[in-house]
């Protein structure tokens, strides 16, 4: 007991005096799957919205596609990373494996299915009306579509906050591309992942703490979208 | 030159119910004409497909200026415009919702502030002009429809039961609104209504609908 209260201690001294090795953990990881998520947004919204707005075939298979994607298990994004972006992989030629930008690549492949098929799920439930309305006063067939999916922002942004909650939390893949290079590739998640194992209990609970805070940030701004997402849809 | 509108022999099944067997019509001179008939007669689909939301199975919806026929595009789209029973509240201000018609337009934004006051003062919600419209009860929801609607200054306005869903007092207001708008004679105004009190006070000509095709109704 005593250690656990030690090493709550030591934690929150490594919080309170901004330790160094703890703020670039916390500064890599931001960027990792800040980066993630922006890649995820730009190509998912676009996607959910074709697939939400848009008849044509295949349509049912991309949207069951996405819908299994979300389940995705980490440990087998990162396997099939590290085998594509390995020395003799297809991509090997790109040096990227043990790169922050593999990490960014994992955690795009994690994020894209749940920001599209939410940003899918956000503009199919727009009520037809809004769309019809829109005709009625003279828009054109994009700016109808653009009138469907500004009514969906609340749910596509919902959708970019659950990608962002599951890639920080993430751990599997970005261990297996990003190798948990000190100072390099190391983020929060590995970092916790390694300093357990080793016995370090100070900074793997410090970043721990950290992670719940912004894992509580990231759900409390979702909780506010899907709040007004539901006053919408009233 | 002013928009008239020649509705030629439509036809319209749903699921092989037919609706509209055989409806003409012509709306040529301004004001305002009341479509009467009972709920399912098929007045809405007859709004709808005149104003190219909906295609009809067979049969013409033809739209003149001077003796040419013009063509469907999104210009001719933008000089008509209907009001559906449910009006379709963008999730924004009041003004946002009423000027959304000038901004598919391209007019700048004080431009569109301007005559959105103007539609707002109209239908008398001006001084709910930055409230959130999802918040508006049902019968000012109606009015801001209108206001969304007269802003772009239609040639041709279909209303689809304007008053069906609202209480006594906002009829009353929805009703002069619409009695003030006749006093213009500007555009061509279609409506919808089974009310008959109703369509007497605002109509100039009064259409029945039955068995899927209209005829005129003698005052």
């Amino acid at each position: 007991m005593d250690s656990i209260i030690d090493g709550f201690l030591k934690a929150f001294s490594l919080i309170f005096t901004l330790d160094r090795e703890l703020i670039a953990i916390i500064t890599l990881s931001l960027q990792v799957s800040g980066m993630a998520i922006v890649i995820a947004a730009l190509i998912g919204i676009p996607a959910g919205a074709v697939t939400g707005l848009m008849k044509f075939p295949g349509r049912g298979f991309l949207i069951t596609l996405s819908n299994t994607f979300m389940g995705l298990p980490p440990v087998a994004v990162g396997l099939f990373l590290y085998l594509i972006l390995s020395r003799s992989g297809p991509l090997g030629f790109m040096a990227l494996l043990y790169t922050p930008s593999a990490m960014i690549i994992a955690q795009t492949i994690l994020a894209l299915p749940i920001v599209s098929s939410l940003c899918h799920s956000s503009i199919v439930s727009v009520p037809p009306i809004i769309g019809q309305a829109a005709s009625t006063l003279g828009a054109t067939p994009y700016q109808r579509a653009v009138a469907i999916v500004k009514e969906a922002r609340h749910g596509i942004f919902a959708g970019i906050i659950a990608g962002l909650g599951r890639v920080m939390a993430e751990v599997g893949a970005i261990l297996i591309v990003g190798g948990n290079i000190a100072g390099y590739t190391r983020v929060m998640t590995t970092t916790i992942a390694l300093e357990t194992d080793k016995g370090n209990f100070e900074l793997a609970l410090a970043l721990g703490i950290i992670l719940v805070i912004i894992s509580l940030i990231i759900n409390m701004v979702l909780y506010i979208f899907q709040k007004k997402g539901a006053q919408t849809k009233a | 030159m002013s928009l008239e509108l020649v509705v030629s022999d439509i036809f319209r099944n749903y699921d092989g119910r037919p609706v509209l067997e055989g409806c003409s019509a012509s709306f040529r001179e301004s004001g305002t004409y009341v479509v009467m008939g009972q709920n399912g007669s098929g007045k809405s689909t007859f709004l709808r497909i005149c104003a190219m939301i909906e295609e009809p199975d067979r049969g013409e919806v033809t739209f003149f200026s001077g003796s040419s026929p013009l063509k469907k595009d999104i210009r001719l789209k933008r000089r008509i415009t209907l009001l559906l029973p449910k009006v379709g509240i963008f999730n924004s201000t009041v003004v946002g919702n009423v000027a959304y018609g000038l901004r598919v337009r391209g007019l700048p934004g004080r431009e569109c502030d301007r005559k959105a006051d103007k539609a707002l003062d109209f239908v008398g919600l001006l001084h709910k002009r930055n409230q959130k419209a999802l918040t508006l009860s049902s019968g000012e929801t109606q009015r801001l429809g209108i206001a969304r609607a007269l802003v772009i200054d239609p040639e041709i306005f279909f209303l689809d039961e304007p008053t069906a869903s609202i209480d006594r007092e906002n009829t009353e207001i929805v009703e002069d609104i619409l009695l003030r708008m006749k006093k213009d004679r500007r555009s061509i105004v279609i409506m919808t209504t089974h009310d008959i009190a109703q369509a007497e006070r605002l109509a100039d000509r009064m259409l029945v609908m039955r068995d899927g095709k209209l005829s005129e109704k003698t005052f």
